[in-house]
């Protein structure tokens, strides 16, 4: 390990950063529609009728068990077969993500929403509220208080979550890091260089969400 | 018997208690009472070092409480707690309840443990109890559980933290009656707690503490006939109104 | 959609044999893995309740590093950088004579990494029990490491079987990171049956039911000790 080799790192950088990009954009298009469509699921499962609870659950039970690494298999295997002709590794990417971290959100909303005590529910009523009012400005604005945390945090899993896409060799910022270490034959350092941005970017967010939460009980 | 001299204690930059001293005879039963935030159960719980001091010293028969290398462990065993919430250990049977300490602590058979176990039980009028979990039991059977569990390591003093205080109204006299008994076999004890009538029925002196200080200790006939402060005079007017 | 079915591709040889051998690779790197991750994760989580400040930063900093590196970098890391950094002679070892690294290297970085997970869990559980219930252990004398054996560990242990379970359930699914280092585990196998017959939808709807199953018989496995095990009176129990 004398002859840690850092030349290779910077002159790569141009190279990872782009890789960086597209983790972030990942991370960032499947965590809006995680949410989006999480959001329904949950909202599915405490008001809606039988047939859409019970397809709320299933699904959910269903992406909740089985490894990311498959679900991007099988979206990777998937949706060209459904769309008809070959899409890039990013489109049949986002559309796993997305669809397995709505069943991950989808559940973190459930139990923000159950979070508001029954009192508070009445007590919306009794001064005179609409359900429905009782649901905007009651309800929701304590539901999502009470997940803002919980959402960052699953937001920083997501983000280390992309990494798996290199088993579909999308050259997010993992990926195009091995590229190098391989081409190379760097793979300490690139290696260790990856882990240290990683948990750089990770830890500050994980950072964030804790002064949210002391917020938050003050 | 316990001998607490001059102690203060902070809570980061709160001064909770400031300059207390108070000594306990043996046999003496002692009442401290005072509005809440005051520091008296802050205090009783110095007595067997649950909370370190920042100076001053404690003694309880010849043994400092507040050294350094003092054997705290032996040194608890000998004072009997009863807590606020009754704190029984909830994954433990009422009678391993009162046989745990016996047996790790003590170093008594299982045999001997169980059957001082048993003979507590009785006495705070719980024998058919035994084999149940904390749980299913009031907070007025909690409690006197709690009482045989303190009396079942032979404690030579008892120290309570507002005994009644998380109790319905009416399980209050079932824990005082178990207490007044104590009381009146010459057990040591020093009791936090707002029941006056206690107070007046056992109690030898009463300590009227209040922010962090000891205001007062007077005998009870005295404290509540003519308490020396205002502050004390107050909390009296205050607690007995109702 | 254009597409050839055939369900009975799954009950031919090899692809059957591969399957039920990438099902056993699957549950053994979970398996051992999770021995790891409740021994070591068991005692990190309890250094982070001690009053000594260092070793409580310590175990803490172990939480954070193992939290914030996705787990796909540190298999990598330990699977080509670790060896590197070995005193030469056990390095060759692993290299060299050590049996089945890759299963090895998965077990250990499964392990690691959910350990810090394990640990978040047992302190939220220890951190739960009242400062009374622990001032009541100490109080009838027992040592604070008694008071942690009899007391505080039997109560946090009984209240965190649920997230526990489902840390279990993480390090099943996450077993299959594995296959990055070639270790021909439950989804390797419905990967390459697909590149092997081009009957991807029933490879991997064979995966995703094994592994519905497998999480379905451990939920029920772990619903039955949670209440064989309950503290009466805590929250859930009837």
């Amino acid at each position: 390990m004398g002859d840690f080799d850092f030349q290779v790192i910077i002159e790569s950088l141009p190279f990872l950063f782009d890789g960086l990009l597209i983790s972030f954009q990942l991370t960032f298009l499947a965590l809006i529609a995680g949410l989006a469509w999480g959001t329904i699921l949950a909202v599915m499962r405490i008001w809606g009728p039988a047939p859409l609870r019970w397809f709320s659950a299933v699904y959910v039970n269903i992406f909740r068990s089985i490894p990311l690494i498959l679900v991007i298999f099988w979206f990777y295997f998937l949706v060209p077969l459904l769309i008809g002709r070959p899409v890039g590794n990013f489109t049949s990417a986002l559309i796993a993500f997305s669809l397995f971290e709505a069943a991950y959100y989808a559940e973190i909303m459930r139990a923000g929403l159950n979070s508001v005590s029954r009192g508070q529910v009445y007590a919306g009523l009794a001064i005179g509220l609409s359900p429905r009012q009782n649901l905007q400005y009651v309800i929701l604005p304590q539901a999502f208080r009470n997940m803002i945390p919980v959402l960052l945090t699953q937001a920083i899993i997501l983000f280390q979550d992309t990494s798996l896409v290199y088993v579909v060799a999308l050259s997010d910022f993992m990926t195009s890091a091995s590229v190098v270490a391989k081409v190379e034959g760097r793979l300490a350092e690139m290696y260790l260089f990856a882990a240290l941005v990683y948990f750089v970017i990770c830890f500050s967010g994980s950072l964030l969400v804790k002064h949210l939460q002391k917020k938050k009980v003050a | 018997m316990i001998k607490i001299d001059n102690i203060d204690k902070w809570y980061d930059d709160f001064h909770v208690l400031k300059g207390c001293s108070l000594e306990v005879e043996r046999g003496e039963v002692i009442v401290i009472c005072g509005p809440s935030g005051s520091g008296k159960s802050t205090l009783i719980k110095c007595v067997n070092a649950l909370e370190p001091v920042d100076s001053g010293r404690i003694v309880v028969e010849e043994t400092d409480v507040t050294a350094r290398g003092t054997k705290l462990p032996l040194v608890r065993a000998r004072i009997g707690m009863v807590f606020q919430h009754f704190e029984l250990f909830p994954h433990k049977t009422v009678i391993e309840n009162l046989m745990m300490g016996q047996i790790k602590v003590l170093k008594r058979s299982r045999e001997a443990a169980r059957e001082k176990a048993e003979s507590l039980l009785k006495r705070v009028g719980l024998a058919d109890q035994a084999q149940k979990y904390p749980s299913a039991l009031s907070g007025g059977q909690q409690q006197r559980v709690a009482i045989a569990r303190a009396l079942a390591m032979d404690p030579i003093a008892m120290c309570f933290d507002e005994p009644t205080s998380a109790l319905d109204p009416e399980m209050i006299s079932e824990v005082l009656d178990v207490m007044v008994e104590l009381a009146k076999e010459g057990m040591t004890m020093m009791v936090v707690t707002h029941e006056m009538g206690f107070a007046r029925r056992v109690a030898r002196r009463v300590v009227f503490m209040d922010q962090g200080e000891v205001k007062e200790i007077a005998d009870t006939d005295t404290f509540f006939r003519n308490p020396e402060t205002d502050r004390a005079k107050e909390f009296l007017s205050k607690i007995l109104a109702h | 959609m254009d597409y050839n079915w055939n369900w009975a591709v799954l009950f031919q040889e090899p692809y059957l044999g591969w399957l039920l051998s990438g099902l056993q690779w699957t549950l053994l790197v979970a398996i051992a893995a999770w021995v790891i991750a409740f021994v070591v994760g068991s005692a990190v989580g309890i250094l982070r309740t001690v009053p000594n400040r260092l070793v409580r930063t310590l175990a803490a900093a172990y939480v954070e590093l193992f939290r914030n590196i996705p787990l796909l970098v540190q298999l990598f890391v330990w699977y080509f950088v670790v060896p590197e950094l070995l005193p030469e002679d056990l390095g060759l070892w692993v290299k060299r004579d050590m049996p089945n690294p890759e299963y090895v290297t998965a077990v250990v970085a499964l392990g690691a990494y959910t350990a810090a997970r394990v640990a978040e869990q047992v302190r939220s559980g220890i951190q739960t029990i009242g400062k009374d219930l622990v001032n009541a252990g100490l109080a009838i004398g027992l040592t604070p490491l008694q008071n942690y054996l009899y007391i505080r560990l039997p109560i946090s242990y009984r209240i965190i079987v649920p997230p526990l379970t489902s840390e279990f359930l993480t390090i099943f699914k996450n077993s299959s990171l594995a296959l990055t280092i070639g270790v021909l585990e439950l989804t390797a196998q419905a990967r390459q049956i697909e590149n092997y017959t081009f009957q991807g939808f029933e490879a991997f709807t064979a995966a995703t039911v094994l592994y519905l199953v497998i999480t379905l018989l451990v939920v029920l496995l772990m619903r039955l000790i949670d209440q064989k095990t309950r503290i009466p009176g805590s929250v859930g129990a009837n």
